[in-house]
């Protein structure tokens, strides 16, 4: 951006790096802006009914002066202050996947108001810049049209300005500032470094031009602009602003201005702290305002004398010096909230003593102790906003907690077994020829089994005893196949608030230099999703399976994800549209197929059969729109997903005859983590919203709110439907849907209404917008998610029942 | 079984407890700046050499069993080889455990390793002194009925804890204290030596508690 680094190094301006606080969407920093409050500080609850901005705020004082307000741009700003604009012309925010267009919808109006003059204030929000993070992320070639193109427009704003003030003689200022930053990945709404920091420059004539060296940009609040704005337009300061003048727009008035602004501003937060803090007298910020106005009483006594202008400056520098720790020191208090305890160690404390409470269940089988202590000692580890931002390690290290559980009761099984062939070494168990003959040493070894387990365990070991030896190395090996698989998968994409912006294999495939890797990793996943689905469906769905698939690489070449073969050079990017609807009515197909098998199934003769293939290609096709919204480099998630369900349902949970309380409960678990694996977490900035916007000519909001809801809840979604399917051909028991259901839903909402109890307990956590809301939010998501999954299991069991 | 054998217990588990101690507290009178959050990886060097060394101790001097046939040298020196062997065996093994847990693969290996090492000598130390090196006696003894001493009893329950300490540290790791003992993987080894020491001192005691419950097939 020349035109704008020419002015921050050369000319007339001031340059700052304006913090600002979570959450960091675009309503509460517009809110921020205007009024200089904090969300959680002042009550919050007058605007949960009413967007209309309830506080005092820059704008409103601006309009009862009789300034006239002219805006263009997102309408938040429309709905924030409705009756505040003489003129507004007010664009949607949410086509995430449009970036031209909004823009050009403020420049053309440009022109026209730059060249008139009934105007005292005009307010201009682009939101390109914001969209094209969210598309594409910030390292992205798109990035640097758009600031060129911004940097245009401030130029011409500039160059107007300029003109307008040789007709008018009264400076101008011009404010480029933003609502938020943007985080690695393109999103925002956490309080990442790279979120949280904003831009804030201020351009006027009435500054003094800098010397030649540059200058690093101060770090200040982005509560500080509104007090600025007001002092500098001549109105009052908002009621509830925590911030302070920016001093270093006054450099160049004389002392005795400096003074008096310093004085409005220290007033107005020594009022608020009065309201506020009940023991505001001992608050240092105050006693610092009290010297401080003490002193300015002293030097206007000696201005009123016009004593020697030496003793003057002296003092009236020491009396600055004062005003500005006493705003620093209101400002802080004001800032700070009612201390937290953090619920960490009381949650810690009770874990443990549950767990030494593990000891008391050891009739149970390890398992079975492992998913009821994962399970409560998650639900207590909600309570620590911790743990909260880094859910995704708690389910990953319960998750491989599991495998290493599994793997324990795999070998048990195993060398027992093996132990009872005495001198024999370990894989040279001849193969059982036939059932008969395997007669004799099963019940052998169900009669040493029961000496040295419980009685329970018998089954499973005779189960096991069944296998053949390969067979018997799959079941041995798979729980560690499992874990290099969620190993993998966790370099894939790092997420939660510590490991965000690290750098993870997902950065690496996403960045343009490497499209070639990303494309093969595509192609690759996609045909390894074919071939882990295809099998159990039906030939049409195969055909259509397969084409849709293709269709998905066609729709991220038409895209620019990936490359493809056939297109030469690079072509326009286009939305491909086209290629999307194609594979949605190749989805609908398949869904449809299942569907009708389904149905068929209920009245037909050959209904088990049916059953399962429709269910099968239920799945099949949900897996085939997975595959359309998922980002590229996720799609090893998806393929690992389908993997870990075919590894475990052939080789862990039939061979070891796990029960259906304990197939749910692991199904659970593994959806879980998936969520995470995908890169999701429990900010708002992670959602995908692109996915909302794939194969949509514009902004409709019901498509748009399902796709976003499924692409952010693939794993969740796509682990029910195979627990619905592996349960079903399982033939064993009528009851087992029913029951599984019952398990699902039970372990799904215990932790739901535990946070929400938690929540309300909480709400004056100082992390109460940052940590405990998002989560809320995904909790609620996410119990919908789960009614919808159990309304699912009870119309497959419907199915069922009436059946039979 | 009779108290003079929990007695011998207790004071075996009290010298392994000791020797735990003063790993804390004899390397800072020889090194400087010894602690055992600043210089972690030397303290678990020389803890692990203490707890291997009392173990060796303990076995060659208050050994309960005796096999005395083929006590020939090379034998005893293959033995003792092979003790060693699946000692590092045990050791990469832990250390692939704790990468497939999350642990970086290609940074902070020596800490793993070391983390690897110390929960080896808390669980395959013992193992090895007591039992040899016989996988088949190992399996016996960690299935559920197949103790046939109480020295076979502690050796089960303090390998239990170390491992559930070690498991129990991780808890720490996630959380946003910034405290020195949060890093890799200061937290998980000082929850696996807390697990032993417990261990240690709650076996005897639970034993001798459920001395008439507990019977012994014995051989």
């Amino acid at each position: 951006m020349p035109y704008t680094t020419y002015l921050v190094e050369k000319g007339a301006s001031h340059s700052f790096v304006a913090e600002a606080k979570p959450p960091t969407v675009t309503m509460p920093r517009i809110k921020a802006l205007m009024t200089g409050s904090l969300p959680g500080f002042v009550d919050v609850v007058r605007n949960l009914n009413s967007p209309v901005l309830l506080e005092d705020n820059v704008l409103r004082q601006a309009a009862a002066a009789g300034k006239r307000i002219i805006f263009y741009g997102d309408e938040t700003w429309v709905r924030l202050f409705p009756k505040h604009f003489v003129e507004h012309d007010g664009t949607t925010s949410f086509f995430v996947s449009d970036y031209t267009e909004v823009d050009d919808n403020v420049t053309r109006h440009l022109e026209t108001v730059l060249k008139r003059d009934d105007w005292d204030v005009l307010i201009l929000h682009y939101l390109g810049l914001d969209h094209i993070g969210h598309l594409s992320g910030p390292h992205s070639p798109l990035v640097g049209h758009k600031l060129s193109e911004m940097d245009s427009v401030l130029m011409k704003i500039h160059l107007a300005l300029l003109s307008k003030e040789r007709a008018s003689l009264l400076p101008s200022l011009l404010v480029l500032c933003g609502d938020h930053g943007m985080s690695e990945t393109g999103s925002h709404g956490a309080s990442s470094m790279e979120e949280v920091s904003t831009p804030l420059v201020l351009i006027s004539s009435a500054f003094e031009r800098s010397p030649g060296n540059a200058r690093r940009p101060r770090h200040v609040q982005q509560t500080d602009l509104a007090a600025t704005l007001a002092i500098g337009l001549g109105l009052p300061i908002p009621q509830s602003s925590v911030g302070r003048l920016l001093f270093q727009v006054l450099e160049g008035r004389p002392m005795r201005d400096q003074l008096r602004f310093l004085h409005l501003n220290a007033v107005q937060l020594s009022r608020l702290l009065q309201e506020n803090v009940p023991l505001y007298e001992k608050d240092p910020g105050f006693e610092q305002f009290k010297i401080s106005e003490r002193l300015h009483g002293n030097w206007i006594k000696l201005y009123l004398e016009e004593n020697s202008s030496e003793v003057l400056l002296n003092l009236g520098t020491k009396v600055l010096r004062q005003y500005l720790d006493a705003l620093q020191s209101l400002s802080l208090s004001l800032s700070r909230q009612v201390a937290h305890y953090d619920t960490y160690s009381m949650a810690v404390g009770a874990a443990l003593v549950l767990e030494s409470l593990a000891a008391c269940l050891w009739p149970w089988s390890e398992l079975d102790v492992l998913i009821v202590m994962g399970t409560v000692g998650h639900v207590l580890s909600l309570g620590a906003s911790s743990f909260i931002e880094e859910e995704h390690q708690t389910w990953y290290f319960l998750v491989s907690t599991l495998c290493l559980a599994l793997c324990q009761d795999v070998c048990r099984k195993h060398f027992l077994g093996c132990s009872k062939e005495d001198g024999a070494p370990q894989g040279d168990r001849r193969e059982e020829p036939g059932p008969r003959e395997a007669d004799p040493a099963l019940r052998d070894g169900a009669v040493r089994c029961a000496m040295l387990e419980g009685t329970g365990v018998c089954g499973a070991a005779s189960a096991f005893e069944a296998l053949g030896s390969a067979e018997r190395q799959m079941v041995l090996a798979s729980p560690w196949a499992v874990l290099c698989c969620c190993r993998l998968l966790r370099a894939l994409n790092q997420t939660g608030v510590q490991g965000a912006h690290r750098p993870d294999l997902g950065h690496w495939l996403t960045s343009s230099d490497h499209k070639a890797a990303l494309s093969a990793l595509t192609a690759f996943s996609l045909l390894a999703v074919f071939l882990l689905v295809h099998r159990r469906c039906s030939p049409m769905s195969r055909v259509v399976l397969a084409l849709g698939l293709l269709g998905v690489y066609c729709y991220r070449a038409a895209i620019g994800n990936v490359m493809s073969p056939w297109q030469r050079g690079s072509k326009d990017v286009s939305k491909g549209i086209m290629e999307a609807r194609f594979v949605y009515v190749f989805v609908l197909g398949i869904l449809f197929t299942g569907t009708k098998d389904l149905l068929r199934s209920q009245v037909a003769a050959a209904g088990a059969k049916a059953r399962t293939v429709g269910l099968w290609e239920i799945h099949s096709g949900l897996v085939l729109l997975a595959a359309l919204l998922l980002r590229p480099h996720n799609l090893p998630v998806l393929v690992s997903s389908l993997l870990v369900q075919t590894l475990m349902a052939n080789f862990i949970w039939k061979p070891l005859s796990h029960d259906t309380a304990e197939v749910t409960v692991m199904h659970y678990w593994f959806g879980q983590a998936f969520f995470y694996f995908q890169g999701n977490s429990n900010n708002i900035a992670t959602v995908d919203i692109s996915a909302g916007f794939v194969g949509l000519e514009q902004y409709v909001e019901g498509p748009a709110v399902f796709l976003t809801a499924f692409a952010t809840y693939v794993g969740p979604v796509l682990w029910a439907s195979h627990l619905v399917n592996y349960l079903s051909s399982e033939a064993s028991s009528l009851p087992a849907l029913r029951h599984a259901c019952f398990c699902y839903a039970l372990v799904g909402s215990v932790p739901v209404s535990a946070y929400v109890v938690l929540v309300t307990s909480l709400r004056y956590h100082l992390f109460i917008w940052s940590v405990f809301s998002p989560k809320l939010l995904y909790e609620g998501m996410r119990a919908l998610v789960t009614a919808a999954v159990c309304s699912f299991f009870t119309a497959a069991d419907q199915a069922t029942l009436a059946r039979t | 079984m009779k108290d003079p054998d929990i007695k011998r217990l207790l004071y075996a588990h009290l010298l392994c407890i000791f020797s735990v101690i003063l790993s804390t507290f004899i390397p800072s009178i020889f090194l400087e700046n010894f602690s055992i959050l600043e210089t972690h990886l030397t303290w678990l060097c020389v803890c692990s050499a203490f707890v291997t060394a009392v173990n060796l101790v303990l076995y060659l001097v208050v050994k309960p069993k005796t096999p005395s046939k083929r006590s020939s040298l090379s034998h005893k020196v293959a033995r003792f080889l092979k003790c060693c062997i699946y000692f590092l065996i045990s050791c990469f093994g832990f250390h692939v455990i704790f990468v497939l847990y999350g642990a970086p693969l290609i940074e902070l290996v020596l800490e793993t390793f070391l983390f690897a090492v110390i929960l080896s000598t808390f669980t395959t130390v013992p193992c090895l002194c007591l039992l040899g090196p016989n996988i088949r006696a190992w399996l016996r003894v960690f299935s559920r009925n197949g103790v046939t001493s109480i020295w076979e009893n502690s050796l089960q329950i303090t390998t239990i804890s170390s491992i559930v300490g070690a498991w129990l540290g991780a808890f720490p790791i996630p959380l946003d204290w910034e405290r020195p003992w949060q890093v890799w993987p200061i937290s998980c080894t000082l929850g696996a030596t807390f697990g032993y020491v417990a261990g240690l001192a709650i076996s005897p005691l639970w034993i001798y508690w459920n001395r008439k419950q507990l019977t012994y097939k014995n051989n």
